[in-house]
């Protein structure tokens, strides 16, 4: 057998001058497959080791999960406008913080007639309604003032009005309502659940939960944990509108619509579809979808404070998370946000960090997908269109 | 380069610096003519979640001192004077360019605030080479006074101050001896919950985890269940009412709701209860506390008679004092020239300010140490008792100067590694 090194005549021989020539092709993703691989035998190290214990991580994992569900919902509406116009609504965080914030006058309203007490899941899905009906509307006015005049400029150029229009309309909140924060009231909704076991007594006497403001002891795999049910129902909403969104578009004739406008806009007017019309209802379908996202945030007890700032972080991290999953990509930014909610609740323990170092997680891991996998984890190649 | 354009270079540069250094002693006196307004600036936080109120506390008490004197007499000569309040928010982009704008108008004679000690660190400097005089009615961070800002004087006491009684409070008064903390990676929080760390392990107690929070996020539960995990006795957290009153709550998420949960005056004010709602039930915090004295009763008279509120703090009392020191300062130093104006020299009103002794301010008998610190007030504990701060103890308070160089002694090494960051 000849020995491989044997120069460039000999095929697939590895030489010194062929891994020289690898890496320096490709350094930026063997450092990031070190990078990767330093985390992952880290954090098996802190789990071996018990620097990392396994009730605060299962405990944060909860809690990531209901973060995450949030942003996932947020993800949606940055990828659906991408997806169409391949633009990044830099004002999305503001379109989620205006239903938030119209949401509180709702539920203020709501309260005061009784109807909080009386018919909870009624007066929630009123507080839902007007608060995703706000966003709608700040959408649509902004997707009429700010992006259609510039539909066929540069790419820059609606990406920079994105961020001026956030701006505004965080300065418009900020002088309408002023800088104090308007805290959203204490929700209960209770169930009686009988022969329930970390159920707690209900007004009337009986056992059961406190669907929205409770939280109860659990065991879970051995280990003491808190859960409130609204995680889970958080969660739930979140993925139920997100497989009504899929389904939106793969099965309707108006998704298809939207599909054939992503793909090529002049083509899908040549075939008779009202390209505005559907740019107008990709607006809708995301603004409404960060109104529901922004008033169950708001409702989880610990959050409800309401303010003309409270939409700045997590758009951005939506926006991680849609890149993350693969920007215009609908399953990926729910798989994003989620993915993001819990790597930044359980990343701090597992690599024994501060938390205040979170973002550092976050980004790092978006910085690691751009490296590895630039289309994102369920990413597809778009159309290659400027 | 021929020699003439280089010979010419050199006149045009000279020119430059010779304009350069005629301007600069133009800055030295602020010269207001007999018609014109001296101007004393506001940098203080009026937008931002949970800081407003404060700001506008703020602003309300230079108001008072406005409404109260609101004219300097230099020779018997009476010159209006006006506010010019700017939003500093409460971090370094807000602080620097209030500063920036303060120093180019030559008409501000001084400047009350600014607010928190994340404007206030990066605005010193700027200070510092226009040659003016600021007061700071709540700029509490320790390094602020050690760092040879020339520029920088407060009314209010340092947190090595407030942090050293407070941990001494936590100490012995509450009896804890593990203890949590938490800061917000601001200036103030961070340096305060140094001192509080440093003294409260000097005590005895051992501090069992400490973590930081980022101003703005709204999830703390991930946070809160590796402080649970400690079980501290007490969480402390040198942070301000947004984050707060996010952590007061989210406490119940990971069973930390029976632990007490401190803070200081970042905290302090109806604010906090009115953001964490029945969560800041038994909530501790420690703030500056107004002597009580007729005169601080009567400011807080005609502060609600003014405004018609509640003062949300009391450093309206902090910054009615730093408004007077002004005017006194200016009616001090100022002269008249041949033409009528009216000339303060930056320099002489510095020197004024830092060497008063024996003001008598709202707040008490004020002694600067020329170091920039004017204290007098003590450190009051309060605690959230059936929707609102009660008072339960206090300490310190009329410190003279000489007290304040030993307890600056004392606290010198654990700033330093505290407070380094700030001031690169």
């Amino acid at each position: 057998m000849a020995l491989p090194l044997t120069g460039p005549a000999g095929g697939n021989a590895i030489t010194f001058g062929r891994i020289r020539r690898y890496i320096a092709r490709n350094t930026l993703q063997i450092a990031g497959f070190i990078f990767l691989a330093v985390l992952i035998v880290s954090a098996v190290y802190n789990l071996a080791t018990g620097i990392a214990r396994p009730h605060t991580l299962l405990q944060n994992f909860f809690f990531g999960l209901s973060t995450g569900s949030i942003y996932a919902l947020i993800a949606l509406g940055y990828t659906l406008v991408y997806g169409i116009l391949f633009m990044i609504n830099f004002a999305h965080g503001e379109v989620f913080m205006a239903g938030g914030y119209i949401g509180y006058f709702a539920i203020i309203f709501a309260n005061d007639r009784g109807w909080l007490e009386q018919h909870t899941v009624f007066a929630l899905f009123f507080t839902i309604t007007i608060a995703a009906i706000f966003s709608v509307l700040i959408a649509v006015i902004l997707e009429r003032v700010a992006y259609r005049p510039l539909r066929g400029a540069p790419r820059l150029v609606p990406l920079i009005t994105a961020i001026g229009a956030s701006i505004a309309l965080q300065q418009l909140f900020l002088r309408l309502f002023g800088a104090d924060s308007r805290r959203y009231p204490n929700v209960h909704y209770y169930i009686e659940v009988p022969g329930c076991q970390v159920c707690k007594e209900i007004p009337g006497g009986a056992m059961g939960l406190d669907l929205v403001g409770g939280i109860y002891k659990v065991t879970l795999f051995g280990l003491d944990i808190r859960l409130r049910p609204i995680w889970f129902i958080v969660l739930f909403l979140a993925c139920s509108l997100m497989i009504a969104l899929w389904f939106y578009i793969q099965r309707t004739k108006r998704g298809k619509a939207m599909r054939a406008v992503a793909e090529d806009k002049n083509t899908a007017a040549l075939m008779g579809i009202d390209v505005d019309g559907i740019i107008v209802t990709t607006f809708v379908l995301g603004a409404a979808l960060a109104g529901a996202a922004a008033v169950l945030f708001l409702i989880i007890p610990g959050n409800g404070q309401a303010t003309p700032f409270i939409g700045f972080f997590p758009g951005i991290k939506a926006f991680t998370a849609a890149v993350l999953g693969g920007i215009g990509n609908i399953p990926g930014a729910a798989v994003g946000g989620l993915f993001l909610g819990v790597i930044e609740a359980v990343g701090p323990p597992l690599w024994n960090i501060d938390h205040q170092l979170k973002e550092i997680i976050v980004f790092g891991l978006l910085i690691l997908v751009l490296i590895l996998r630039p289309t994102g984890i369920f990413g597809e190649i778009l159309s290659k269109r400027a | 380069m021929n020699p003439i354009r280089q010979f010419t270079t050199c006149l045009l540069a000279l020119a430059l610096l010779a304009s350069g250094s005629i301007a600069l002693a133009q800055g030295e006196n602020v010269v207001i003519p007999p018609d014109g307004e001296i101007i004393i600036g506001v940098s203080a936080a009026f937008s931002g979640e949970g800081l407003a109120p404060f700001g506008n506390n703020i602003r309300n008490g230079a108001v008072l001192g406005h409404m109260n004197r609101p004219s300097a007499t230099v020779d018997g000569v009476e010159f209006a004077i006006a506010l010019d309040p700017q939003d500093s928010q409460c971090n370094a982009e807000g602080g620097v360019a209030v500063a920036t704008r303060y120093t180019s108008d030559p008409s501000v004679v001084g400047v009350v605030g600014p607010m928190c000690s994340s404007a206030c660190t990066p605005a010193a400097p700027i200070y510092d080479a226009a040659g003016f005089t600021t007061i700071s009615p709540s700029c509490t961070a320790p390094a602020l006074t050690q760092s040879g800002f020339a520029s920088f004087n407060r009314t209010v006491p340092s947190d090595a101050n407030q942090g050293k009684f407070a941990a001494e409070y936590i100490y012995h008064e509450l009896g804890v001896r593990r203890l949590a903390t938490i800061h917000d990676g601001s200036p103030y929080g961070e340096g305060l919950v140094g001192v509080v760390s440093t003294n409260f392990a000097a005590l005895g107690g051992e501090v069992v985890a400490a973590d930081a929070v980022t101003v703005g996020d709204t999830n703390f539960q991930a946070l809160l269940s590796e402080i649970a995990e400690a079980e501290p006795e007490l969480i402390y957290c040198g942070c301000f009412p947004a984050e707060g009153a996010r952590l007061i709550q989210q406490r119940a998420d990971v069973g930390l709701e029976e632990v007490p949960f401190m803070g200081a005056d970042g905290i302090f004010g109806p604010e906090l209860i009115e953001l964490a709602g029945e969560a800041s039930e038994g909530v501790y915090a420690s703030t500056p506390r107004p002597v009580s004295s007729a005169a601080a009763d009567d400011l807080t008279e005609q502060y609600l008679e003014t405004f018609t509120e509640e003062p949300a703090a009391g450093f309206h009392t902090n910054s009615y004092d730093a408004y007077t020191i002004f005017v006194n300062g200016i009616e001090a130093v100022g002269t008249l020239d041949d033409e009528g104006n009216l000339v303060v020299n930056r320099a002489a009103l510095s020197d004024f300010v830092r060497s008063l002794q024996n003001y008598p301010g709202v707040t008490g008998i004020i002694n600067c140490d020329g170091t920039g610190e004017c204290i007098t007030t003590p450190v009051g504990f309060y605690q959230v008792q059936m929707g609102e701060f009660v008072e339960i103890g206090m300490a310190g308070g009329g410190m003279m100067a000489d007290d304040m160089m030993d307890d600056d002694m004392d606290d010198d090494d654990m700033d330093d590694d505290d407070m380094d960051d700030d001031e690169g």
